[in-house]
């Protein structure tokens, strides 16, 4: 029906969409006309309408991660036009609108391609990696009785502030999308600069460095070598200095772990 | 010694030996490049600069020593690292915009490989003067002239020293922020110290093969 709403400002585009049916099947990039694209859609809506005209035609709809489409839940993540998450900065794929589009456009969409993050069908990937290099060491071991006083524990402005903007990620998965070396340092070294900036961190931080790391490589992401391409992506502006952090603790844990000779490697 | 074997097991690990061999290799290449500018004071110069050099017997052996080893160690480490980032990604893109990446991060891989058949023939050519067409224990200045004089040989050298400027422009900045040794930065993509570093150092070695192949030294 799209056609009897169309207020003359529809777009015509043509998506070329990576089609996966499953985890081992083969995949291949398909093309599909999306006319009477309105500019307001978000990118989400327009695969929706996509989607719709494609089950009213008896066709398998794209599947794609989505949730909360208010760029908080780092669910939604798609390679749009070769940048993670498309063409705005600070921005997920469910917070770009076709207005970032031109009538005419040529638009790919890919899932994130990584080693660490298997398709499991069309442009939705296994993003469980992230849990497990949270899980070795993402976290703070503390009794979570009834919270204390807000003053209790005073804590620096700047360092609350680095806490929080690295604490800002939603683990969307975009900086190893969007790195040339499949990496997630950007990811690991948020948690790592998040945790680390704070007292509660402290006790447990040259473990921490550690384990995520040992987890990361584990996992077979790639390394860094510092393309900046991570920090480009990532939709909430978490910069590079994360990874000097993750770095840096990681090197001072190692020594101290030298030193104390109890180093227990990976975790 | 397991701790070494965790150590080097891991990215950061080898990063990191990579971050601190690179610095020292840094600090060779600058060394090297005012050496070489001795070449425009004179004949004389120069080859005093190299007897003093070769005088010091054992400890030139040190130092040669030290950076055999450190190259080796980066070599290493970036053919291993490379091995991994590799396999990371298994199934590319079928369409991806770099957006800040630079070309020089992009070619440090090739870069690297053009820098180490640069050292194995520049070793060969000036050093043991096995590829040198009359190569002279003591005429270090001579060598150069004639060494330099074919325009294939002096091409060799302008292309190996732009490699070695784009590898600075991005080794210089990234190993000292591999090793964490940098401030927070509101734009830590921000280069000049590399920049002006890489310039220099691009300068000052590429100014002796064009100034032979111009006449301006002979």
């Amino acid at each position: 029906m799209s056609a009897t709403h169309a207020t003359g400002k529809g777009m015509t585009l043509t998506l070329h969409v990576w089609r996966q049916a499953g985890p081992n099947a083969a995949g291949r990039i398909v093309d599909y006309p999306a006319p009477d694209i309105s500019p307001d859609m978000s990118f989400l809506e327009m695969l929706d309408v996509v989607n719709e005209r494609l089950i009213a035609k008896g066709e398998e709809p794209i599947a794609f991660d989505h949730d909360c489409r208010e760029g908080i839940c780092g669910s939604c993540g798609l390679m749009i036009n070769g940048s993670a998450h498309g063409p705005m900065k600070l921005t997920t794929a469910c917070q770009l609108h076709m207005r970032s589009f031109k009538d005419g456009d040529d638009i790919w969409i890919e899932p994130w391609r990584a080693k660490a993050f298997p398709v499991i069908k069309d442009l939705v990937v296994d993003r469980g990696a992230f849990d497990r290099i949270i899980q070795a060491g993402g976290y703070i071991s503390a009794p979570t009785g009834t919270p204390q006083d807000a003053n209790a524990l005073p804590i620096p402005k700047a360092d609350a502030d680095l806490a929080m903007d690295n604490a800002a990620c939603i683990g969307c998965g975009a900086c190893v999308a969007a790195c040339p070396n499949a990496s997630a340092s950007l990811f690991t070294a948020a948690k790592i600069t998040h945790l680390g900036s704070l007292p509660q961190g402290q006790p447990e931080r040259d473990r921490r460095a550690l384990a995520m790391v040992a987890q990361m490589d584990e996992e077979g992401f790639g390394g860094c070598t510092l393309h900046g391409e991570c920090q480009e992506a990532c939709p909430k502006g978490i910069s590079i200095d994360a990874i000097m952090q993750m770095n840096r603790d990681f090197v001072r844990a190692s020594a101290t772990a030298v030193q104390a000779k109890e180093w227990s490697g990976a975790a | 010694m397991s701790w070494l074997r965790t150590f080097w097991a891991s990215t950061v690990g080898k990063k990191t030996v990579m971050a601190v061999t690179g610095i020292m290799l840094v600090g060779f290449v600058v060394a090297h490049m005012l050496g070489n500018l001795q070449m425009f004071i004179g004949a004389e110069a120069m080859n005093k600069y190299a007897a003093l050099l070769k005088s010091t017997g054992e400890l030139l052996w040190v130092a040669r020593a030290g950076l055999l080893v450190a190259a080796a160690l980066h070599i290493t480490a970036a053919y291993q690292l490379t091995m991994i980032n590799r396999a990371a990604r298994p199934e590319g893109y079928a369409k991806q915009e770099p957006q800040v990446s630079t070309l020089a991060s992009r070619t440090m891989r090739l870069g690297g490989v053009i820098l180490a058949a640069f050292i194995i023939f520049h070793l060969g050519h000036f050093t043991t003067g096995t590829f040198h067409p009359a190569f002279s224990e003591t005429g270090v200045y001579g060598n150069v002239i004639l060494g330099l004089r074919s325009p294939l040989v002096a091409g060799f050298y302008v292309l190996a020293m732009a490699a070695l400027g784009l590898h600075l422009f991005h080794g210089a900045w990234a190993g000292v922020r591999t090793l964490g040794l940098r401030k927070r930065s509101a734009d830590p993509m921000y280069r000049r110290l590399s920049m002006g570093l890489a310039i220099v150092v691009w300068a000052g070695f590429t100014a002796i093969p064009v100034a032979v192949l111009l006449g301006i030294l002979n």
